[in-house]
């Protein structure tokens, strides 16, 4: 194939998909109505607040949640196989080693009492027919590849006895172990300080460079998208709100919600020293409306005719969309004060 | 790893000789002296005086535990005045049976237990778990010597399978014999104590098994693509046996000293039994003796725990 051809080629496609969670009986949807595509060398951005559904999203194509208190509908295309439908065998054929997933908290996501080179080796042990020379030559060419400085030593450490960041390099070298076409990165430098977060991001792009791979790459902080990401979905209550590249979503947002996400950002030449706050808070799942923009109550300033009955995505042209025609109407509220 | 077992056996000597000035001096504080009861009674009190003087009875205390302690380590722990023999011969004799009953006892305990609590907890919520849970309340609600009782009644009695006193039968001739005769009296005590004990292990087992499963490295290894029964094999269950590890120490301890309880109502002479006839004759000779040996078995169940969990959890061994 060349590399032209590779470029566009769509690795993964998700439509009409929705995840419920069973809670007293009953199933409330945490994310609803999410279409999207992801294309090879890409890196996709998710973002939105705690709450809106990110991990949620990237725990059903991963196929993390527990199948009795979870409800999955839709499609979700990964590689020409429906992975909503496909048996746990199977699955466990795809994670790991066409897929690679990075975990928001790098203490927890390892086992405390194994060496770290047993829980690398471990993906390889699943996914290939390595001996066990072969492993352990992997796993130490691993850990040099995510910047580890002394990779035999590591090797025979637990995890207790690395950092932070370090601990997060392992959690990305399980990760690429078997070189996947896709990794799923959930939140992968909110647990870590500034400088380690920078690094861990370059790392990241590195990585994707190097393998061709594309990244799904959840955060809340717009910060790290503008830096990493190729294309940006907002998320808000469940639904994504907003869809296209970064410099339109940074430079021309639409929605109400991308407006307010990005006015929130702190800035160090701004005159006013008061940070804008979007009021209120995201509603609980079973308080979630069913109808309606479910971001109406945080801007109660709109005419409720400025909202749809329910909500669809408006094509802006260039791949740029938006959920729900208040977008046109929208203003903050201290612009029609002033 | 070895500096972890110097440093706590570094801790425990301070700990033994505290432990044993306390045994002593609370042994001075009781009443009498130990030869009133045994002597003639026209012996004057002079001569009485004299023998106590000679005995070292009026030196003071710190010489006194001093030489208490070498004889300590000579093995003379002076008369059982309710046996009239030996304390060190009686705490061997007993010794044995409750080493038989209790081993007996453990072994079951683990068999039962920890098969239970690690499929409690994998099918929590399930009709299997419920089960277990159901039969655990029942274990840790009705008291336990009922248990013994109703089981001595039934099994021992009425139905007449296993003898209902003693450690051996005294017609048990031969190696073989005797083998038989002892695993005879120890299945019925055994096996109670084994189903009503499993009670600690199964809940905390279940629980660490459900805690384990929800973890963020569990997490962790369904993404790396580990089929579920491996996930169960290297990640669950070593995780889970980290309290069950702890706990280990001190039932091998609780090997010697004996389950008061089933001593006391199978008849059965061993340690139970003997401390708290011990404490009912006023025996005091061995009730010291018991105490400071129930003493050092804690000390020493604590240092195993610790041991076993320095070889299981990376996290707490001394670099």
């Amino acid at each position: 194939m060349t590399e032209s051809a590779t470029k566009h080629e769509t690795i993964l496609t998700v439509k009409d998909l929705t995840t419920s969670f069973k809670i007293n009986n009953k199933f409330y949807k945490a994310i609803s109505d999410i279409d999207m595509k992801i294309k090879r060398d890409e890196i996709l951005a998710i973002v939105g607040e705690s709450g809106c559904g990110k991990s949620t999203l990237v725990n059903s194509i991963m196929g993390l949640q527990d199948p009795s208190e979870t409800k999955i509908t839709g499609e979700i295309d990964f590689e020409g196989q429906d992975l909503t439908k496909i048996s746990e065998a199977d699955y466990n054929k795809i994670r790991g080693a066409k897929i690679g997933m990075i975990f928001q908290d790098p203490l927890s996501a390892l086992n405390p009492l194994k060496r770290i080179e047993d829980q690398i080796e471990e993906v390889l042990i699943c996914h290939t027919d390595m001996s066990k020379q072969e492993r352990r030559a992997r796993v130490l060419e691993l850990l040099d590849q995510v910047g580890i400085v002394d990779p035999k030593r590591t090797a025979h450490q637990f995890p207790h006895q690395l950092s932070g960041g370090m601990r997060q390099r392992i959690v990305i070298a399980i990760a690429i172990a078997c070189k996947p076409d896709f990794i799923i990165a959930d939140e992968p430098t909110t647990a870590l300080d500034v400088t380690i977060q920078a690094q861990i991001l370059d790392l990241l792009k590195d990585i994707q460079k190097e393998n061709h791979s594309s990244i799904i790459l959840i955060t809340h902080d717009l910060g790290v998208v503008a830096e990493t990401a190729d294309y940006v979905h907002v998320m808000y209550a469940g639904k994504i709100v907003e869809k296209g590249n970064v410099d339109q979503v940074f430079n021309n947002p639409q929605h109400p919600y991308t407006r307010s996400l990005l006015k929130s950002i702190p800035q160090v030449d701004s005159e006013s020293d008061e940070l804008y706050v979007i009021e209120g808070s995201v509603p609980s799942l079973q308080n979630m409306p069913a109808t309606g923009d479910a971001f109406a109550p945080r801007i109660p300033w709109i005419l409720a005719s400025d909202h749809e009955e329910n909500p669809s995505m408006h094509k802006l042209g260039h791949g740029h969309e938006v959920r729900c025609t208040c977008y046109q109407d929208f203003y903050f509220k201290e612009e029609s004060d002033a | 790893m070895w500096k972890t077992i110097l440093r706590r056996v570094l801790i425990m000597i301070p700990e033994l000789i505290v432990l044993s000035i306390l045994v002593f001096l609370l042994a001075k504080a009781m009443p009498g002296d130990p030869f009133s009861g045994s002597i003639n009674p026209k012996t004057s009190p002079a001569q009485l005086h004299r023998l106590m003087a000679a005995n070292g009875l009026f030196d003071p205390w710190y010489v006194q535990y001093w030489h208490w302690v070498v004889n300590l380590f000579h093995g003379k722990l002076g008369m059982s005045y309710e046996y009239q023999m030996p304390v060190i011969n009686l705490i061997k004799q007993r010794g044995l049976n409750t080493l038989w009953l209790a081993t007996f006892t453990m072994i079951l305990t683990y068999a039962i237990g920890l098969p239970l609590g690690i499929f409690a907890g994998k099918h929590e919520g399930k009709w299997q778990d419920t089960i277990i849970r159901v039969f655990n309340y029942i274990t840790m609600s009705v008291p336990f010597f009922v248990v013994l009782v109703i089981g001595i009644w039934i099994f021992g009695y009425a139905l007449g399978w296993f003898p209902t006193s003693g450690s051996i039968s005294p017609n048990a001739n031969g190696m073989g014999e005797t083998i038989l005769s002892r695993l005879g009296h120890i299945i019925l005590p055994g096996l109670l104590g084994a189903l009503f004990g499993t009670v600690n292990i199964v809940q905390y087992l279940r629980s660490q098994v459900i805690d384990a499963k929800h973890s963020a490295f569990v997490k962790t290894a369904v993404a790396k693509g580990v089929p579920e029964k491996d996930i169960y094999r290297h990640h669950i269950f070593r995780n889970s046996l980290l309290p069950i590890a702890a706990f280990a120490g001190y039932s091998i301890t609780g090997l010697l000293a004996g389950s008061i309880f089933t001593e006391m109502i199978f008849s059965y002479p061993g340690m139970g039994q003997l401390f708290l006839n011990a404490v009912n004759y006023r025996d005091y000779t061995v009730i010291t003796t018991l105490v400071l040996l129930y003493g050092f078995l804690n000390l020493m169940g604590t240092l195993i725990s610790d041991i076993v969990l320095s070889i299981v959890d990376p996290r707490i061994r001394v670099e």
